[in-house]
């Protein structure tokens, strides 16, 4: 087993302000940063604040920048780093500093409030869904979600444009849309929802121009781009634009029901 | 005094994971105001580490399977300390709790008819584990948070206002349960973000706060498991039962020592896995205890059958209860046969196609390659036991989860005692604590209701006390104390320490003794415990206000411990390493040495915990007739047989 000592910038401070401090740490072998960050707190700096839990990458805490590139500190190992470089961990950038690099993600609880939940199927009572797997596989994939709201730091449209959070859910709620909307036994359009028009209207699906940079960063791999906005974009562009495609979706309704 | 902020609420739940939020909604859903105070953010309890799955007899995918049998397995795994009417509705109710879920729009993997898949674990007689993947307790987690959300939908449309009728004060952590005569009258908090205090006044509380796995030093759990409902039930009265059966996970992560504890699923082994030594021997063969072998394969063929042919085969032994695997893993190391870093092998690779593997074992594939370097499609994993979860905890009445002796305490979840008895079978605690978080609910609510307006009242001198006890660590040193201020992380350090060595998978007595030596002293140098800055977001100043709890509790464990005298589940013993059936119909229970409350630091051999000794109540006759007369025989006494 061999350490070294590395050199590390660290934010700290609170809503009024702050700066990058600098710190020299031991760094054994096979550590992580946030490993760090735990032994600063341990050794050098007792209330440094971080948020963290799982340290296993399932629980979406501890979410930071880590030389400027939104992260998640428990799966950041500090053998990606060069020995002779220093090492800057600041918060969020997207949300407001509460202190240190614990940010006020509020803005996030917010979103979810606002995308309607799932609409159970009349008629169906527990223990009577049948779904097959082939159907379920499209919401899985976004309910792997571990909502560490890197994407929605990262994406350019709340980022670097405060103005655009009232109307702007941001990739992962707007995803999650889209996972109900894949949901095999959502009956939202029966109850007289239509989960396209709302992420367009509700959710401004159109703010978003597919730059990638919410799946860039996704931890857990989810192609948020490919497989959840476009397809959502294609929908609403489709209700929004062919009478053909309303009527055909008010027919089949009245027939299935 | 400063002036601190006060709510009014019917239900106060203690715990954001799945056992509070599904207390939370029964309790909203029944008519209660209802509050959730939780210590992290809404959605990241530590529910969401669960991988396997959710043990329920809904017979998916063996169509012989019944509650029962699940009720059997669950007694069979907790070497019949179960309190078996716990153990009865857990398996007759779990079933509905979790097709429940999928009308909240949980998405559960899916047989070939559509229906919810069901897999295999440890202990259990039938594949019945409902799962997604190696992530279950995340889609557990996530449903019930997006149903509370649509609870508070719903209050919006009614009210305008989303918290109206059921609230989530996240990144808040309970000190204190308050009380009126016997009775619970509320909570005193302090808000993690600012370090505000504030009161809940409420006629009823409902503890959800997990375990207790942060006293030692490889665990598989999270900052949050400090012990804190274990601890706030004690100081308000109620007792613990059975704190010695702590349960260690065979499979934890060895290496790095960064991620030392970090859980690898049981799944691993469900979905075929097998653990070998430095050998290449699949040794668990060697490990099977008398009261289990009629039911696990001699050989490595029988057991390979298994997987194919379940009915005319028996079940490999990497599949026993978790104690046993996790003994067995321990002697091996300790027979000179470990892996290079001191666990065992445990490999899918020979075992299943790569792509297989990605699939069904996305999670622990991932965890693999991101912090080790191994990749589990082409080599073994090298794992050791990890200290993962507590069956003892709050003494409740298995019906309606009221702690004894607390008129308005509630208790449901990992902080619960009884329900898995000696050791907990894997998949189980899911299902715990969706059955009894709304049981917990439930009951709160009820009993709120039936209050009317006869509501305890908050005590003015109780709040001071709380205040004064919360702020004490940021005058360490300053009253003229006895000796300097102590670094809370340091003091942390050496409590894992001792547990893990003294009180830890193998326990000896002297070793136990001496653990409660180190306690004390622990304790009185607690007091000093000192923090620096202010109280907005400090994680030294929560650190040194959670070491009370985790004190007070791995008091608890060793005291039990050392009174225990056999091996049973969750409790080994080296001096006495035989299950003694006299010691079958005995809880232990703790209770605070000073039931006033106070936590002086009294002298270590009397400590801060009373043990007194309970016999149980008789396993119901119908239940008993659920098992052969020949097995009753291994684990009952004499006069429990013939009565």
């Amino acid at each position: 087993m061999s350490s070294y000592e590395a050199r590390f910038q660290v934010w700290r401070g609170d809503e009024h302000g702050g700066g990058l401090r600098d710190f020299t740490v031991d760094v054994n072998d096979g550590e992580v940063v946030l490993d760090i960050v735990h032994r600063l707190q341990a050794t050098q700096a007792p209330d440094l604040a971080v948020r963290w839990n799982c340290k296993a990458g399932k629980c979406g805490s501890c979410s930071a920048e880590v030389n400027g590139r939104p992260r998640l500190l428990c799966m950041t190992r500090m053998s990606v780093f060069d020995r002779a470089e220093t090492i800057t961990i600041t918060p969020l950038r997207a949300f407001p500093v509460i202190r240190d690099l614990v940010t006020d993600v509020g803005f996030n609880y917010q979103k979810a409030r606002e995308v309607p939940a799932f609409v159970p199927p009349p008629g169906l009572g527990p223990g009577e869904y049948r779904m097959f797997q082939e159907d379920v596989d499209r919401p899985q994939e976004f309910r792997k979600c571990i909502e560490c709201f890197l994407c929605q730091n990262t994406c350019h449209v709340v980022r670097d444009h405060e103005e655009n959070k009232q109307a702007f859910a941001g990739p992962r709620y707007l995803m999650r849309v889209a996972e109900l909307d894949m949901h095999p036994l959502d009956a939202a359009a029966e109850a007289g929802l239509d989960r396209g028009r709302t992420a367009q209207d509700d959710q401004g699906l159109g703010y978003c121009n597919i730059t990638k940079c919410c799946t860039e960063v996704c931890p857990e791999g989810i192609r948020i781009t490919d497989n959840a906005l476009i397809p959502l974009k294609e929908r609403a562009v489709d209700r929004k634009y062919d009478p053909l495609v309303w009527l055909g979706s008010k027919i089949r309704r009245r027939s299935g029901a | 005094m400063s002036v601190v902020d006060r709510q009014e609420w019917d239900v106060v739940v203690v715990g954001a994971g799945g056992a509070g939020l599904r207390a939370a909604i029964e309790a909203r859903e029944r008519g209660a105001r209802t509050a959730v105070i939780c210590k992290s953010l809404f959605g990241k309890a530590h529910t969401v580490m669960a991988e396997g799955g959710i043990a329920a007899a809904m017979a998916n995918a063996n169509e012989h399977d019944t509650w029962q049998v699940h009720f059997r397995d669950t007694l069979r795994g907790g070497k019949f300390l179960n309190q078996w009417r716990m153990a009865e509705l857990h398996a007759q109710e779990a079933p509905d709790r979790v097709w429940e879920l999928e009308t909240w729009g949980a998405l559960f993997d899916r047989t070939k008819d559509g229906r919810i898949s069901q897999r295999n674990f440890g202990g259990h007689e039938y594949p019945r584990l409902a799962h997604v993947g190696d992530r279950t307790g995340l889609e557990l987690i996530r449903t019930l948070q997006q149903k509370t959300v649509a609870l508070q939908q719903e209050d919006f449309r009614r009210t305008g206002d989303h918290e109206s009728r059921l609230k989530v004060f996240q990144e808040c952590t309970v000190t204190r349960i308050l009380k009126d005569g016997d009775r619970v009258s509320g909570v005193f908090a302090y808000d993690r973000e600012t370090g505000r205090f504030f009161v809940l006044r409420a006629p009823a509380v409902v503890l959800a706060t997990g375990g207790i796995g942060k006293s030692f030093k490889v665990t598989s759990n999270s900052w949050e498991y400090t012990g804190d409902g274990h601890a706030l039930a004690l100081l308000a009265g109620a007792p613990l039962l059975n704190m010695e059966f702590v349960q260690f996970h065979p499979t934890g992560m060895v290496w790095p020592p960064s991620v030392k504890g970090i859980l690898v699923t049981e799944s691993v082994r469900g979905d075929g896995g097998v653990l070998r030594n430095s050998e290449g021997k699949r040794f668990m063969f060697d490990y099977v205890p008398d009261v289990f072998k009629e039911k696990y394969a001699e050989s490595e063929e029988e057991a390979d059958r298994w997987y194919e042919d379940p009915d005319d085969n028996r079940r490999p032994p990497e599949l026993l209860p978790r104690d046993e695997v996790a003994r067995a893993i321990n002697a091996e190391v300790k027979a000179g046969r470990g892996s290079p870093h001191g666990g065992v092998f445990l490999d899918v690779s020979t075992r299943m196609p790569a792509e297989v593997i990605r699939r069904r074992l996305p999670s622990m594939y991932h965890q693999f390659k991101e912090l080790a370097d191994v990749d589990i499609t082409a080599e073994a994993m090298e794992v050791g036991p990890t200290c993962h979860y507590v069956m003892g905890g709050v003494a409740v009445d298995s019906d309606t989860a009221a702690a004894r002796g607390v008129p308005g305490l509630y208790a449901a979840g990992e902080v619960a005692g009884g329900m898995h008895g000696s050791n907990r079978l894997g998949g189980n605690s899911l299902s715990d604590l969706l059955v009894f978080g709304r049981r917990a609910g439930w009951h709160a609510a009820e009993y709120a209701r039936a209050l009317a307006d006869r509501r305890p009242r908050v005590d003015d001198a109780q709040v001071g006390t709380a205040s004064a006890e919360a702020l004490r660590p940021f005058s360490a040193g300053a009253e003229g104390e006895a000796g300097p201020p102590e670094n809370p992380y340091t003091l942390h350090q050496e409590l894992q320490q001792t547990m893990n060595d003294l009180v830890g998978i193998i326990r000896r007595e002297g070793e136990m003794e001496q653990a409660l030596h180190r306690l004390a002293e622990l304790r009185t140098r607690a007091r000093r415990a000192g923090v620096e800055g202010h109280r907005q977001f400090n994680p030294g100043w929560h650190l040194a206000l959670d070491l009370r709890n985790m004190l007070l509790v791995s008091e608890c464990v060793a005291r039990a411990a050392l009174e225990r005298t056999e091996s049973r589940g969750g409790h080994t013993r080296e001096d006495h390493p035989r299950m003694d059936r006299a010691w079958r119909n005995v809880n232990l229970l703790c209770a605070l040495a000073d039931p006033a409350g106070g936590l002086a630091a009294t002298d270590p051999a009397r400590g801060q915990i009373r043990l007194t000794r309970e016999t149980t109540d008789p396993i119901r006759p119908d239940l008993l007739a659920l098992f052969e007369k020949e097995e009753l025989v291994k684990y009952l006494a004499e006069e429990e047989l013939y009565e």
